[in-house]
């Protein structure tokens, strides 16, 4: 299994001036790793749908690349955006999955399915150019330059080793609930700005 | 020219006519006949696997500097609640979404919950509406788009009848 902060390395070397979409645990750990936080947008209070936001930017920004790090549990919510993805092929769309198997924000409760999920299986049969998997740090750094210097639409597969959050519950407040919005509206200048 | 109903070519001239550039949609009863005439208007079609979908990536479009606008039926926008709280009204999304009205029946009694709930559901998430039947009435979709604007919030306009033509 390999830890969420070195997946979150391995994609911040090759993400030069790509859009980051992050869901759950994975937005804690790449706000840790990234040096373009105005490129970056946390949905946390999206329910699944990071696949679709980073999709529309996708589409709407052909000329940039959009890396969406998502969760198992947050992509079964959505899972019908893999078809929709694929519908367009959009060759600039880079979707990680973070697979650890359970809910971890709400306390390790295990997905429906946790471990007998084929992600690069359901991408590849959904329509996605290329998948891959990952279980070992080393290789999945490894391999990170060449598969994100190809076209998407593109799933990389990680088993990652759960960490999950003690406290039980995502603590809101009102500062908290604001990041996105605002996030979503650094994005857009930047893309208005290219 | 004034038609007893709506035709296809003159709702998509008017959605065109406010810049919009990707239609976000998933085909249904009331809305169908205008899939193939917005495939020619120059407006990009985005098909989705279901309607939750719909707004959320109508969201990411607005994100890249696009224009959106949302086609789905009254019981998609209800699968669609979460993402209209979260990542439209949430968000302050000016946006249009066209929305079927299955079973309208323009009087008011209507055996189809899909129809007794619609309205009920777009007050109670605040969200400003008006209803086009026919091409006399396509001014209002000029309102929907400049109320959107005006408020950076979701707005509606519901199609209350099925297409006489293309």
């Amino acid at each position: 299994m390999i830890e969420y902060q070195d997946v979150a390395a391995a994609l911040q070397r090759e993400r030069g001036d790509a859009v980051v979409v992050t869901a759950m645990t994975q937005t804690r750990f790449w706000k840790a790793a990234s040096d373009r936080p105005e490129l970056d947008i946390p949905t946390n209070n999206s329910m699944g749908k990071a696949s679709s936001i980073g999709f529309g930017i996708a589409i709407g920004a052909p000329g940039r690349k959009v890396i969406v790090q998502d969760g198992d549990g947050s992509l079964i919510m959505n899972l019908g955006s893999l078809i929709t993805v694929a519908g367009k092929s959009p060759k600039n769309f880079y979707h990680v999955v973070y697979d650890n198997g359970m809910y971890a924000v709400t306390g390790g409760q295990p997905i429906p399915g946790a471990g007998n999920i084929d992600w690069p299986g359901l991408a590849l049969a959904s329509g996605y150019r290329a998948a891959y998997s990952f279980d070992d740090t080393e290789e999945m750094a490894t391999e990170m330059p060449r598969i994100m210097a190809e076209e998407g639409p593109i799933m990389i597969h990680v088993k990652v080793k759960p960490v999950i959050t003690t406290n039980l519950g995502v603590i809101q407040t009102w500062e908290s609930n604001a990041v996105m919005p605002a996030q979503m509206r650094s994005v857009k200048a930047e893309l208005a700005s290219a | 020219m004034a038609t007893e109903g709506l035709t296809a070519g003159a709702m998509v001239h008017r959605i065109a006519a406010q810049g919009v550039t990707h239609v976000v949609t998933l085909p249904d009863s009331e809305t169908n006949f205008m899939y193939d005439t917005m495939t020619e208007s120059g407006m990009e079609v985005v098909q989705i696997s279901r309607e939750g979908e719909a707004i959320a990536i109508a969201a990411g479009l607005w994100i890249a500097n696009q224009k959106p606008a949302v086609m789905i039926q009254n019981s998609g926008l209800f699968e669609s609640g979460d993402a209209l709280r979260g990542l439209g009204i949430g968000i302050d999304l000016p946006l249009v979404m066209f929305i079927g009205y299955r079973g309208y029946t323009r009087h008011g009694d209507t055996p189809d919950s899909a129809a007794q709930f619609l309205e009920p559901f777009l007050h109670t998430w605040q969200t400003p509406y008006w209803i086009v039947e026919t091409d006399n009435e396509l001014g209002r979709i000029d309102l929907a788009f400049k109320k959107a604007e005006e408020t950076s919030k979701p707005v509606a306009v519901l199609i209350g009848a099925e297409y006489v033509s293309v």
